[in-house]
């Protein structure tokens, strides 16, 4: 029998207690997060090879350019004839290093759920409507400042199968490169005040408080167009080592 | 500055981040082609249906600064145009089948034996890197491949099934898990 919320939510707690008596700051995940039933058979259990040559390849990184994207990439609710449904917002930020250096000219993705929370993809099968005037995927180049910006719909939340009465808050997809492909970062944004946040396994994966709230976008009043849009903004800062780092001693 | 923590890729990224021709990286009809293909099993030894490879590597001459255009878009239809067929962008992604298996055609790295490959997977919260050791090249003289234990060397290594066509399987756990990599 799947298990309930209730008993999630008491895994998350006693994960994100241990979290706080182990005493040191942890970013990312733990891969092998047990309220995240899909982790367990998913995730390795030797330790990482750690990997400090100079001249590994993982330094450098892809490039992409103009050709890698259209104008109207950006805009996901310009794809199709009609106008989607939900309502419409701009998620615009910008793609730092960890020393706070814009990361220029590098590929955003991005892809969501529409305003019913059901993906354009066939696995996804609850009832909630398509919108055939929406598919959910979008594609930017940063620019000079790092800056990103997309024209969507906000995204309904969705249930899933991880538990009972499972369901995943509002969240977009980000896919983002560095100069290096050691910065590669995958990950979602989620939307403040969302009262699902607290009972998600993959946010609360993220047991640092401070890290978490990372995921979570800002609402901008500055940033919404009158009669048009609300607006969000969410800065993103990719970890990893590039080769600029090591030239600078690091 | 803080990083950004990582989140799963889910399963729901294949109308967003495959693109037609992602794992063809050689450029089309190229007679130094190299195929690598093999599947991603999870701990049980299943397949693992749901997983993106992304690859990343120098060009022959060893270069190392890449090229737009692996995502080339038609300006037209606003759909995929396809690599051009002739520009070595050095970087690849594929989705695995419902079989968990994946392949690509590529050139062989120049300069070092491996291909870089970044894991991402449903289940997965934070991707996994590892290496694709092509054999033939001089392995003994990579530093990563001699600070590892013989037991789990074998892991990185590609083998050979015909000439030209190399065999790569990913496991994510268990006896023969694959060694994954920190940069950090």
């Amino acid at each position: 029998m799947p298990p309930t919320q209730q008993s999630i939510s008491e895994e998350i707690a006693r994960e994100h207690e241990a979290y706080a008596r182990a005493g040191s700051v942890r970013h990312h995940p733990d891969r092998g997060y047990a309220p995240y039933r899909s982790s367990l058979l998913r995730h390795p259990r030797q330790p990482l090879v750690a990997v400090r040559d100079p001249e590994a390849v993982e330094l450098s990184g892809p490039a992409f350019g103009v050709t890698d994207v259209t104008e109207l990439d950006g805009d996901l609710t310009r794809r199709h004839t009609g106008e989607p449904l939900g309502e419409r917002i701009v998620v615009t930020g910008r793609v730092l290093d960890r020393a706070g250096r814009p990361v220029r000219g590098q590929l955003v993705e991005i892809w969501q759920a529409n305003a019913s929370g059901r993906y354009a993809h066939q696995r996804d099968q609850h009832p909630a409507p398509l919108d055939p005037n929406f598919t959910g995927a979008g594609r930017q180049l940063t620019d000079d400042q790092g800056t990103y910006r997309f024209t969507t719909v906000k995204p309904g939340a969705y249930p899933w199968r991880n538990h009972t009465n499972a369901w995943r808050p509002a969240h977009i997809h980000f896919s983002l490169f560095g100069t290096a492909f050691t910065q590669r970062l995958v990950t979602q944004m989620y939307f403040p005040g969302d009262p699902l946040l607290p009972y998600d396994p993959i946010l609360q994966s993220v047991t640092d408080d401070a890290a978490r709230a990372r995921l979570v976008a800002t609402y901008d009043h500055d940033l919404s167009v009158p009669e048009q849009s609300l607006g969000y903004r969410w800065d993103i800062v990719l970890d990893g080592p590039a080769a600029t780092w090591i030239e600078e001693g690091r | 500055m803080l990083p950004t923590p990582s989140q799963t890729v889910g399963p729901f990224y294949g109308y967003a981040l495959p693109f037609p021709g992602g794992g063809e990286i050689a450029p089309a009809g190229h007679r130094d082609t190299v195929a690598v293909h093999g599947r991603v099993l999870d701990g049980a030894g299943e397949a693992i249906p749901d997983a993106l490879l992304e690859v990343w590597q120098p060009a022959p001459d060893g270069s190392r600064t890449g090229a737009p255009g692996s995502l080339r878009r038609d300006p037209v239809t606003g759909g995929f145009a396809g690599r051009d067929g002739v520009t070595f962008t050095g970087f690849g992604r594929v989705a695995t089948d419902a079989d968990g298996h994946y392949s690509l055609r590529t050139l062989a790295p120049g300069g070092v034996p491996y291909l870089s490959v970044c894991l991402f997977a449903r289940g997965l919260l934070h991707h996994l890197f590892t290496r694709i050791y092509l054999p033939g090249a001089d392995l003994a003289a990579d530093p990563l491949l001699a600070s590892l234990e013989p037991g789990r060397r074998g892991t990185l290594l590609a083998a050979e099934e015909a000439p030209g066509t190399y065999r790569f399987d990913l496991r994510l756990q268990g006896p023969e898990e694959t060694v994954f990599l920190d940069f950090n």
